[in-house]
């Protein structure tokens, strides 16, 4: 008699399946930009990267000289994601978000 | 792990250390693994079992055991050219001594012993090794979370839910919803408005997982979707509308005692999973495969506690009450779901009323204040009974029919009463109308069903959608339940 071995697949991810009527891609789009951020809030978001209160005040100018008004929020640190407040905190007040990503 | 692919030649048998019989045939084991052809011994609860054989193939995962199809063990069978030539389900001596060409093999042990029930055969065993080493059939996108992820978040994030978690549709979920169900996964049930998205089986048992929904349930819900899919209930106008309608759910007939729903106390309430499940499964067929999503195409001004759930049974312990399935034409023994445009609950306290008559003038003058007491023939009405208010027309001889009339007669009144700006209110009926009085519903617009706990001198009224001159195009709809 012979035995013979094979690998078996890797145990695999969670797997649901959609209950939707799939019309909607599985990945949601980006929304679209305004066309104009007239009368809109701008929220100016230091992600916790060096230089970036830099960044967000020359933005801060160059928008406030346009009438368009700012909010400031920082996430404590780039190593997590934005806490719960915060985000609920931009989404109340604000309509239109500028991340300073980089150093 | 390692994944065996079973002996070309010869013997391989399937056990597991909890089972008395593989205990019993251990000595029968140890002689044919030790012996020239050999034998792969597959444990399904202990790669230590038996301790006298050798290299014991580990198969707590059970993938052998589901892809061989065991069902009891010990199960011995014999591979030739690689396929299986032939098994013995069991201790049957006669058939192991056949299988192996051992005349004297397990002489020392009683000629037959059966074998216990396999691992891979338990209670929900079998759709989740389905799902996991089989193929599923399932059509339905795939939707592969992140890992760690938390199913439940998941499905909120995808805009799965109607606020309150959802069981996530897992494969194997998915595969037990189906067998509740003789339809085929991939069968049409309908479009759902307002995206009038066909719908498929598989996608009402995925839904019907969200829900919470036992198997069993999945013949309500299909008849309760196939209802609300008739252009008579005008599911798209009820979804879109202002006001506060949800599809409700009255189940009828020996269904309803098999999958225990609620026809009694707290019937409206909390607490039963089959009335709570159902209808929360068809409101999220509706937003999920329909695209009926409040704030979007959901235009409703208050919206109700309805479009969570509203679901329940008729009370049919007392036989000389005509069941509302039958009342709509359906036989006396048939399981049945009608579909109604119902919005909230207004309940009736009376309890004074002793007399038929006196209980019908009390009733009919709540029933006047669906919609607005002035608005006539615009919306239809549950009128739910409950025991002890039903307890009045019954010691006198009345039955559904009579009741009705009688209701349908209090509730008509003089145009003078209801047109427009009588009694100092300016809603009402227009006042060209040539009739001299005017009934509150439209025909067929009063349905009364029994329901409620045995204490309590109340009814209660279930306003349906106000479909205002289109009540013509807009009723309720009563369906027979597939077994």
């Amino acid at each position: 008699m012979t035995v013979s071995t094979a690998a078996s697949p890797a145990t695999p991810a969670a797997i649901l399946h959609d209950p939707t009527s799939e019309l909607a891609p599985e990945m949601r789009p980006r929304r679209a930009a305004p066309p104009s951020l007239e009368g809109r809030v701008v929220a100016l978001q230091g992600i916790g990267k060096q230089r970036s209160d830099e960044f967000l005040d020359h933005v801060k100018t160059r928008l406030e000289a346009r009438g368009i008004a700012t909010i400031r929020t920082d996430k404590p640190t780039n190593a997590r994601r934005a806490p719960t407040g915060l985000l609920q905190r931009i989404a109340t007040e604000a309509d239109v978000v500028v991340q300073a990503l980089a150093d | 792990m390692e994944r065996i692919l079973l002996p070309q030649e010869g013997l391989a048998v399937v056990v597991k250390r909890d089972c008395p019989t593989c205990r019993l045939i251990e000595p029968v084991l140890e002689r044919l693994a030790g012996g020239p052809g050999g034998l792969a011994v597959l444990s399904q609860d202990d790669p230590g079992f038996p301790a006298a054989v050798q290299g014991v193939v580990d198969d707590t995962e059970l993938e052998h055991s589901f892809r061989l199809g065991i069902e009891t063990v010990p199960t011995l069978l014999c591979f030739e050219g690689g396929k299986e030539a032939g098994r013995a389900v069991g201790w049957n001596r006669a058939d192991w001594r056949e299988l192996t060409s051992m005349p004297d093999l397990g002489a020392e042990l009683p000629e037959f012993q059966p074998g216990c029930g396999s691992r891979s055969v338990e209670p929900g065993a079998a759709e989740r090794l389905r799902a996991r080493f089989g193929k599923t059939g399932i059509e339905a996108r795939r939707v592969a979370l992140q890992p760690h992820a938390d199913a439940v978040e998941a499905c909120f994030e995808r805009g799965w839910t109607d606020g309150l978690p959802v069981v996530p549709p897992t494969p194997e979920r998915i595969l037990r919803m189906l067998a509740g169900t003789h339809r085929t996964p991939g069968e049409v049930v309908g479009a759902v408005p307002p995206d009038y998205a066909d719908c498929t089986v598989e996608k009402v048992a995925i839904n019907a997982v969200l829900a919470g929904c036992k198997p069993e349930y999945m013949p309500v819900l299909l008849a309760a979707l196939d209802a609300a899919l008739d252009p008579g209930f005008t599911l798209h106008g009820i979804l879109c509308s202002t006001c506060f309608t949800a599809p409700l759910i009255i189940v009828n007939g020996p269904v309803a005692g098999r999958i225990g729903m609620n026809a009694g106390l707290n019937v409206l309430g909390q607490g039963n999973r089959a009335n709570a499940t159902i209808g929360r499964a068809l409101n999220l067929i509706v937003r999920n495969v329909g695209g009926g999503r409040p704030g979007e195409i959901d235009r409703a001004t208050f919206g109700a506690p309805s479009k969570y759930t509203f679901c329940f049974a008729e009370d049919e312990s007392d036989e000389e009450w005509e069941p509302l399935s039958v009342s709509r034409g359906l036989p006396r023994g048939a399981s049945a779901v009608t579909l109604f445009q119902g919005e909230g609950v207004q309940g009736i306290m009376d309890q004074r009323s002793r007399t038929p008559e006196e209980l019908t003038a009390s009733l009919a003058a709540c029933l006047l204040a669906v919609c607005h007491p002035k608005i006539c023939e615009w919306a239809h009405a549950v009128l739910l009974l409950s025991p002890e208010h039903y307890a009045i027309y019954r010691e006198a001889g009345w039955g559904r029919a009579r009741i009705t009339e009688a209701l349908l007669e209090a509730t008509t009144r003089p145009l003078s009463e209801v047109a427009r700006g009588a009694e100092g209110l300016a809603e009402g009926v227009p006042d060209s109308e040539a009739r001299r009085r005017v009934p509150k519903f439209p025909p067929g617009g009063l349905l009364l069903v029994r329901a409620g706990g045995a204490a309590g001198l109340y009814s209660a009224i279930l306003a349906g959608w106000p479909g205002g001159r289109a009540w013509q195009h807009s009723h309720p709809i009563t369906r027979e339940i597939e077994p």
